[in-house]
């Protein structure tokens, strides 16, 4: 009892021989088919390289065409001349030019032996297909589909939707069940020899040579007529990218594919010369009965397709520059928190809020003197400057590289009215960002500064508005990011919530208890100023509903005693 | 654009008087050459390592214009059999930087190889590169029908002064300049290019704080399947027709990129900045560039503790400073 393999070579022929080659010398006897497009003299240094070996023989070479029948006829021919040259030969094997046996030919026969009746292909129903590409599964089978899918797509599309729209139906013929599957298969003699001499063969043939990509559908739909032991799933490992194509397997794939356990995988790039020599060297190592498993390998594609498809999120570079809307959800790579005017509250909020979570904390990342990182560094993570117009020729740049360059860390920093605004409107539309307001709080210094009157107005009236904008922009509908908004007064009145929420926001999972609280600085007469800018005819809204403190007789505020310095 | 690229390629035709041949080996090209063009001036210390680290990525022919080298660059590189040496003593601003010159001999020589455009200070390399040469990577980006790829260049500098470590003649020079600003570069969609300009890096933080929309580009454009219709337009940060910029996602995710090592400090480039000082042959307004050149000359230190050491592509792929195709 043996294995055959059939294989199915167009291009790099050096690569096809070498293989092909690997199994002869390993007693499997190999027929290959050579699409008729490839070169001659290229034919004829393949034979020439394995004009050695007995146990090779040569289907007729036809012009084949992806999509097209000519390869599932390639394919039968060189089954025939397998079933009739190699009686020794139980299993078949399918195989194209760009495989690669990832395990030792003598595995390969003894699992097949322990499995005489097994056929290995996978068919699919067309109702549980998922993996097309262009939403074409049962349709494939009763359609016409005339026009190249590859070379006029707008015209095969177009058909499809005529034929869709007039109700037309192929009549698919009695005994096919259409059932889908990879086009490599490894079949048992007494199968293939049943399908090859169906009396009906002449009609199947010239029905599936009007389906769409028949050699995904004609051994998978017929197998399901002859066998009766079908194992739906292919011992070719292969993946598809979200394009539908092939993914090409590379040198740096060389552990993956000797994690997979598979027999062979399915296309190698054909100058992945460390793959080609250590599968095909004597160094490949023995797993004896170990099963197939390639399921472990289907988490690592997964990623790494979502990984080709959304891009790394809040890097670009030349190579990555999103620019549709889809990419823009999220516009950083790690979430991050912005506090506005919680410095103005208490004195010392920076330090407490790193020692309560170990997050990093920077002062005013967008002040106008520069940004003020943690610790007053001039050059943060990743040779950032602190310089404020390096930081504002692009602040979103800014931004989204400080989260790159400082992965693994939770970064938090402070803004307000005072700052540049620019990057007001990227916050609000990052989803990673978490904000929190305290509308009013910009109120604070001012209180506490000794300019003279006049001047803290017109202050206090230009960081309102500036306020104001920001914090419309934040309640549109548009925004993204989340976000906690308190006047003065409401904080004022009941702080410990809002500073659970902060410690909170940090870090969801962890319910960290409020057991050390910042520093308050002095309110002592706040409601006496905030009543003193309304008498000059400001309107200070934003700080809220500020009591009035040190009229007798007013209620004073509820300032929790531990909260006061 | 059109026009543009026409004007671009007129103009190099009317200055190819310029150029004299000193050695022309161009006969030796073969079909599927890879090709690589560059303008010299003075490089004595960089061109044995230069020509040894494309002769190891595969590059089959160098096509070299020399402007004016009084230090034996012109006679060591007529000496090397895989290089075709012209000469001019014509001016280098003039002469667009040297593209005017390049152009023409790419009309000529380029059309239908793939060739690598850089200066002799510009070391290419990409993902898997020791191993891979740019006849398996040309492969790679014929397969996925592409015509070019992009390069950020990164600036290498040494840990010190400037001038205090010195670069043997055909040492490595990423021996003694192997640190580099991993962070902080700022990208920008250029619509009228279709190209990305990238800036930033180590010079931008030095230098141009006070204006940084007149700091260097780094993005550059450095391998193409070359027709002999097309132009760089600046350097070789854009190239027309304006697809050959699209070097980029997400039309096709994931593209693959490289990184142009810059090796321009090495000790020699505090000496060199008095001389260019002078000659003012460098970038469109000199003017901007005094403030850059003093701070050269006065042999300052880049590196930070927040400088990473240079280890190799793993690295630049794994801080996304370049891609390995997938993702």
């Amino acid at each position: 009892m043996s294995v055959g393999f059939i294989m199915l070579a167009h291009q790099n022929l050096d690569r096809a021989a070498q293989v092909s080659g690997y199994w002869a010398q390993n007693d499997l006897p190999v027929v290959l088919h050579i699409d008729a497009k490839a070169e001659q003299r290229e034919f004829d240094d393949l034979k020439a390289s394995l004009a050695k070996f007995s146990n090779i023989r040569y289907a007729p070479r036809r012009n084949c065409g992806w999509g097209e029948f000519s390869i599932v006829a390639a394919t039968l021919d060189a089954a025939r001349l397998m079933l009739d040259e190699f009686p020794e030969v139980n299993h078949v094997f399918l195989a194209s030019g760009s495989c690669l046996p990832l395990r030792p030919a003598a595995e390969l026969r003894d699992y097949l032996a322990e499995r005489p009746e097994t056929d290995f292909i996978e068919s699919v129903t067309t109702e549980e297909v998922t993996w097309t590409v262009g939403g074409l599964d049962l349709e494939r089978f009763t359609l016409h589909f005339p026009f190249s899918w590859k070379r006029h797509r707008r015209l095969f599309d177009r058909f499809v939707d005529l034929q869709r729209r007039v109700g037309y139906s192929r009549h698919i013929p009695e005994g096919v069940e259409p059932h889908l599957g990879s086009q490599w298969w490894c079949l048992t003699r007494k199968t293939l020899a049943a399908i090859l001499d169906d009396p009906k063969r002449q009609e199947y043939d010239r029905y599936f040579s009007r389906v769409w990509i028949p050699d995904e559908s004609y051994f998978q739909s017929l197998v399901r007529k002859h066998s009766t032991n079908i194992e739906s799933r292919s011992l070719t490992f292969s993946r598809f990218d979200n394009q539908g194509k092939p993914h090409v397997f590379y040198d740096d794939h060389l552990q993956l594919l000797q994690k997979s356990d598979c027999f062979v995988a399915r296309k190698i790039w054909p100058r992945a010369n460390l793959l080609y020599r250590r599968f095909l060297g004597n160094e490949m190592k023995a797993l004896a009965r170990i099963e197939p498993n390639p399921r472990k390998l289907d988490k690592v594609f997964v990623q790494a397709n979502l990984r080709r498809t959304r891009g790394r999120a809040g890097r670009r570079t030349q190579s990555r520059f999103p620019m549709h809307d889809l990419w823009a959800i999220q516009k950083t790579c790690a979430p991050y928190s912005v506090f506005e005017g919680f410095t103005d509250l208490f004195s010392n909020f920076q330090t407490w809020l790193e020692k309560r979570t170990g997050a990093r904390v920077h002062g005013h990342l967008f002040s106008k003197r520069g940004a003020e990182f943690v610790d007053g560094a001039e050059v943060y993570a990743g040779c950032l400057s602190s310089s404020s117009k390096l930081r504002d020729y692009n602040p979103r740049a800014f931004l989204e590289n400080l989260l790159w360059n400082t992965q693994g860390e939770y970064q938090c920093f402070q803004f307000g009215p005072a700052d540049r605004q620019a990057i007001g409107n990227f916050l609000a539309s990052d989803q990673n960002a978490r904000i929190h307001v305290i509308t009013g709080a910009w109120a604070v210094p001012l209180f506490h500064s000794d300019m003279e009157f006049g001047r803290i107005r017109r202050v206090a009236a230009r960081y309102q508005a500036i306020e104001a904008a920001h914090v419309e922009r934040l309640r549109s509908p548009h925004t993204r990011a989340q976000v906690k908004l308190w006047t003065l007064a409401e904080f004022v009145e009941n702080p410990m919530p809002v500073l659970q929420t902060v410690l909170n926001g940090i870090d969801p999972g962890a319910s960290r208890k409020l057991t050390e609280v910042p520093r308050l600085v002095d309110l002592q007469g706040f409601g006496r100023f905030v009543q003193k800018l309304k008498n000059e005819g400001m309107n200070p809204h934003s700080v809220g509903d500020f009591p009035l403190d040190d009229i007798p007789g007013a209620k004073t505020p509820r300032i929790k005693p531990y909260a006061i310095s | 654009m059109r026009w543009k690229r026409k004007r671009l390629l007129f103009r190099a035709l009317r200055k190819r008087r310029q150029l004299q041949p000193v050695h022309d080996r161009t006969r030796a090209i073969a079909r599927n050459d890879i090709l690589l063009f560059a303008t010299i001036r003075n490089e004595a210390e960089r061109l044995p390592h230069f020509l040894k680290h494309y002769r190891n990525l595969g590059v089959d022919h160098f096509l070299m214009v020399d402007n004016g080298s009084d230090d034996g660059s012109a006679e060591y590189l007529a000496a090397q059999d895989d290089v075709s040496l012209w000469q001019t003593s014509h001016s280098y601003r003039l002469a667009r930087f040297g593209m005017d010159w390049l152009t023409w001999l790419m009309i000529r020589h380029a059309h239908g190889h793939w060739t690598v455009t850089v200066d002799a200070d510009e070391l290419l390399i990409y993902p898997d590169w020791p191993r891979r040469d740019l006849h398996g990577l040309t492969e790679m980006l014929d397969h996925d029908r592409r015509p070019s790829m992009g390069a950020l260049m990164l600036e290498l500098y040494p840990k010190g002064p400037l001038s205090a470590q010195v670069c043997q003649r055909g040492q490595d020079p990423t021996e003694i300049l192997s640190w580099f600003d991993s962070g902080g570069y700022t990208t920008r969609y250029q619509p009228k290019l279709d190209n990305i300009l990238i800036r930033g890096g180590v010079r931008s933080r030095m230098f141009f704080a006070a204006d940084p929309s007149k700091a260097p580009t780094l993005s550059k454009t450095p391998l193409v399947k070359w027709n002999r219709r097309y132009v760089y337009v600046s350097s070789t940060h854009s190239v027309l027709p304006r697809r050959l910029n699209r070097v980029r996602g997400p039309q096709a995710p994931g593209a693959i990129s490289g990184v142009l090592l810059h090796t321009k400090f090495m000790h020699t480039v505090v000496e060199r900045a008095a001389i260019e000082k002078q000659r003012r042959e460098h970038f469109e307004n000199s003017d901007l560039y005094e403030g850059y050149y003093d701070g050269l000359i006065g042999d300052p230190v880049f590196w930070t503790p927040e400088s990473l050491h240079y280890e190799g592509w793993q690295q630049l792929v794994a801080l996304g400073l370049m891609s390995d195709g997938r993702g």
